[in-house]
């Protein structure tokens, strides 16, 4: 739930990305955080094990500037990726504004590409939202491995309803703001319509 | 957030702040966004804490409910200097405090225990007046619902 302060005229929107273990989730908050200016970002903060995989979440204040005299802050944050961890995906969906799913491109990572969208659609239910209606944005990421599916291939399993849908390489940045970009105008966009 | 009561949430975390003797009173909602503080901020990242302590809630939450519990109503972390006490008001938001050996665990939850059912008091009257609002669709005018996509742009034009 987006939070308007009146008071303090700021709005913070909540943005989660989504997707299967290992398929850079991390990596794009890692880009965003590195690239902008540092009076707009707070810190990144990673709760990850020893092995650098996320335990809990990643968590990233970004300040995008004004609308309307109001004050526009986005909190990214990653769940964690790991089939097992789904009880803490869950609880980080809680007050979502708008999902960004991070898919793997490489061919057999699609299975669990898949299997975690069916996760997302499960656990918004289950805290009363529908994927459907919420703004939502898609990523295949590592476009550049060999062993990538071609992306037709991959938006004709995983496109879930002509959400905004990029290419990308988490780890170069191609693709990363773009990605934020869509899913934040859809949020803003949202906001809107209320 | 209405303007009035606002500021009796700052007033009411402001005595809380002095009363217990703590270093910093902070209040959070479950999503880990920021509502309002009192007390020292230097050094502290209160983005980064609010939404911690919000991660931390839900977590414990989660703990809750597979044992049975509705909820656990207070967290307390003990540190070598620092202490942090966290608690729920009203079952939506989380009042923080965090002192040193200048004030101890008694204190803090005493009168922690009174600021709660001000804030709660509070959050009533806010309750009320937003849906008051809600009923009375049209007299309330949203400052978005005249954003234009321009607007929008001009947020990611660097």
């Amino acid at each position: 739930m987006t939070f308007i302060n009146y008071a303090a005229r700021e709005i913070n929107c909540k943005i989660v990305y989504y997707g299967p273990g290992l398929c850079g989730k991390t990596t794009n908050l890692q880009w965003i955080y590195d690239k902008t200016n540092p009076q707009a970002k707070g810190k990144l903060i990673s709760l990850a094990t020893e092995t650098d995989r996320t335990l809990f979440f990643d968590f990233l204040p970004l300040d995008l500037g004004t609308v309307r005299g109001f004050k526009t802050r986005f909190h990214l944050y990653t769940v964690p990726g790991q089939v097992f961890y789904d009880a803490s995906r869950k609880l980080i969906l809680k007050g979502v504004d708008g999902v960004v799913f991070v898919a793997d491109s490489q061919e057999a990572r699609m299975e669990a590409n898949i299997e975690s969208l069916q996760n997302l659609e499960k656990n918004l239910k289950e805290q009363g939202y529908e994927l459907k209606a919420v703004p939502y944005a898609l990523q295949f990421n590592k476009r550049d491995l060999p062993t990538a599916l071609a992306p037709d291939d991959m938006y004709r399993q995983l496109n879930f309803k002509g959400e905004p849908t990029f290419e990308a390489v988490a780890m170069n940045g191609t693709g990363v703001f773009d990605t934020l970009k869509a899913v934040a105008k859809l949020v803003l966009t949202e906001l809107k319509k209320k | 957030m209405y303007e009035e009561e606002y500021q009796q949430i700052k007033d009411t975390l402001q005595r809380l702040q002095v009363d217990s003797n703590s270093k910093i009173v902070f209040l959070v909602d479950k999503n880990g966004q920021q509502i309002a503080c009192h007390g020292d901020m230097r050094g502290v990242d209160a983005t980064s804490l609010a939404s911690l302590t919000a991660g931390n809630v839900a977590a414990t939450d989660g703990l809750a409910k597979l044992i049975g519990e509705k909820e656990f109503s207070i967290l307390f972390h003990e540190g070598e200097r620092d202490n942090i006490h966290i608690s729920l008001v009203a079952q939506r938001v989380i009042l923080v405090v965090i002192f040193d050996d200048r004030s101890s665990l008694g204190l803090v939850r005493l009168r922690v225990k009174k600021a709660s059912q001000e804030l709660e008091r509070t959050f009533e009257v806010l309750l009320k007046k937003s849906e008051a609002e809600r009923g009375s669709l049209g007299r309330f005018d949203s400052p978005f619902a005249e954003i234009t996509d321009e607007d929008i742009d001009s947020l990611f034009s660097e």
